[in-house]
């Protein structure tokens, strides 16, 4: 279930999704950080970043709707940073009575949130666009080209490759708690903290168990089919012409914003 | 000012999390992570590589598997929260420092890049603050506990547990402080409440399990030939990233006003003297309008000094691997 909504976006074809997976991390990577360079109030800025984002969204066929949605990931973590709002001395916009408590925001803090907000949005729709258009087996292989060390890169595939049989099975885990426990008013799940705590702790050890036996079983059968200690691709990845154009195009695109961001804000 | 309200809102939604979302730390910051981060993977990488057969691949990528999955193993606590499993101590105690790292990190990376849980370029911090800070005071359980009898062990893995989630908390409310995004006087005591009671969840599930598997399969906990590492080099590491922890969180918790100066001084006398001290401002308040030059010198400095002083743990930590 997990796997399909991973890969449901992935697997489509556009122009985008064609193209190399070098291309498009390092791309989303310069993005993400031109993105954290823009001063606050460059809004020109972040505002054409969004319209690249929105246009490679189209052209990937992926729909505005689904990277909003997505996009909401780290909405919570915003709040972090509304404290800069009170905290940081400025002029007095406006007071905030709460009870007891008087809160006075300055425009100097307002502005640093509204730019902390924007970046991390942005930042999350651009990761968000990198996901959607490659398949996670194309991700990693672009890892490998751009120097990540190779056992680093072969653990992540091994985990991508049993992460969703291993969710499965914690799914039926919890399940079979929930089976057996039953729910008192207060809304726990029977016994006390410490029984609760250790009923977790048994399905942990199950869970790691079950998964130590499985990596050996693994083993076996990849050696049975051959496996000589690393993965192989059959698809080549060799630069074209259109993922040279495509990351000049990106970098353009880049130059022009951080150019307007600072001349404009 | 009014910090106890703003740390009280924090606490309510905020805290919980600890994977920082790309945004929320300044450049600064998220070099000096990343150099740290890549420093020590690179080192673990390279141990695993020599003490591990090509048998314990597949178990380390499964593990990684594991740690995603016995995350999403919760527990009613009180209140509609729920504890569960950040499972750094338990990776290390399973499996050795170095392979806990990589494994650790490989969870980290697999969430940020393919959920967006966690940022992509502020990835260095998230996997420093919640893998290698929790894998390398995990190495303390058998460095500490490895021959003492099976209750003191239990109970070693439950302290050490705790104090790697309150440690990574640290971790995380420091950098959002240095980053400007937060004020230190709300982050870190905020920050560090809420997870001083997340870590007793972390705790408990941490000794149930090993409990499990102890009793279950007594001859897992003998596998040597998994294991790297646990020397007394990891000890000192251990016991240095918990003294940090024991010494600064009184501190904040009880002067939260006056933590701001002593953050500073401890946090980058802990990034080993990182950039001179007059280019501090910078790091508070980054880049308003033109970025200074003395920044981006600032930020190199500091990057190299740390990168020095990993790889120097590095060469000394293998030095003692090869002597041992």
């Amino acid at each position: 279930m997990l796997q399909n909504t991973l890969d449901r976006y992935a697997t489509r074809t556009s122009i985008v999704h064609d193209l190399d997976p070098r291309v498009k991390v390092v791309a989303t990577l310069l993005a993400i950080l031109s993105v954290l360079l823009l001063p606050d109030g460059a809004w020109v800025a972040y505002f054409l970043t969004w319209c690249a984002v929105l246009a490679v969204a189209y052209a990937a066929r992926l729909g505005a709707a689904f990277i909003l949605r997505r996009s909401l990931v780290a909405l919570p973590f915003a709040l972090v940073a509304i404290t800069l709002v009170f905290t940081l001395p400025g002029q007095i916009i406006f007071t905030l009575q709460l009870g007891a408590w008087e809160l006075k925001a300055s425009d100097a803090g307002l502005m640093r949130f509204a730019g902390i907000l924007a970046r991390s949005w942005l930042s999350v729709q651009l990761a968000i666009l990198l996901t959607a258009t490659t398949r996670a087996p194309d991700l990693l292989h672009a890892l490998r080209h751009l120097r990540v060390p190779g056992l680093l890169v072969t653990i992540l595939a091994f985990m991508l490759r049993y992460l969703f049989v291993l969710v499965d099975e914690v799914e039926r885990l919890l399940r079979a708690r929930q089976a057996r426990s039953a729910l008192s008013t207060a809304g726990k799940g029977g016994g006390s903290l410490l029984w609760r705590a250790r009923v977790a702790g048994n399905m942990t050890g199950q869970l790691f168990l079950r998964s130590f036996e499985r990596s050996d079983r693994i083993y076996n059968a990849m050696l049975a089919r051959g496996f000589r200690g690393r993965f192989v691709t059959i698809n080549p990845h060799t630069m074209r012409q259109r993922d040279w154009m495509a990351l000049g195009l990106a970098l353009a695109v880049l130059v022009v914003v951080q150019w307007l961001g600072r001349v404009l804000s | 000012m009014n910090t106890a309200l703003l740390a009280h809102l924090w606490e309510e939604i905020v805290a919980p999390r600890m994977h920082i979302p790309d945004g929320f730390l300044s450049w600064p910051v998220a070099l000096i992570f990343w150099v740290i981060t890549i420093g020590l993977l690179l080192v673990a990488v390279r141990k695993t590589q020599q003490q591990l057969g090509e048998r314990q691949i597949p178990l380390m990528g499964v593990m990684a598997a594991f740690i995603f999955a016995a995350q999403m193993i919760n527990f009613p606590v009180a209140g509609g929260t729920s504890g569960h499993l950040l499972g750094g101590v338990l990776a290390a105690a399973m499996l050795g420092p170095w392979a806990g790292m990589l494994v650790m990190a490989c969870v980290i990376i697999v969430q940020g890049l393919l959920f967006q849980d966690g940022g992509l370029l502020v990835m260095g911090a998230n996997i420093f603050n919640m893998g290698l800070v929790t894998a390398a005071l995990g190495s303390l359980y058998h460095g500490l506990a490895g021959r003492q009898s099976k209750g003191v062990r239990l109970v070693t893995a439950g302290v050490l547990a705790w104090l790697s989630v309150v440690a990574g908390a640290l971790f995380t409310a420091l950098e959002l402080g240095f980053s400007g995004t937060s004020p230190f006087g709300v982050a870190v005591p905020a920050m560090l409440s809420v997870h001083v009671l997340i870590g007793i969840g972390e705790g408990l599930i941490t000794m149930a399990a090993l409990a499990f598997v102890m009793q279950v399969r007594p001859d897992l906990e003998a596998v040597e030939a998994v294991r790297t590492g646990g020397g007394r080099g990891w000890v000192v590491v251990g016991l240095v990233i918990a003294l940090i922890v024991v010494v600064l969180s009184p501190i904040a918790s009880a002067n939260p006003d006056g933590l701001e100066r002593v953050a500073i001084d401890m946090g980058f006398e802990k990034m080993a003297a990182a950039p001179p001290y007059e280019l501090l401002p910078d790091y508070v308040i980054p880049f308003l309008g033109e970025t200074p030059l003395s920044t981006i010198l600032a930020g190199v400095i500091g990057a190299l000094v740390v990168a020095a002083v990993a790889f120097a743990v590095g060469r000394a930590l293998h030095r003692r691997a090869a002597t041992a």
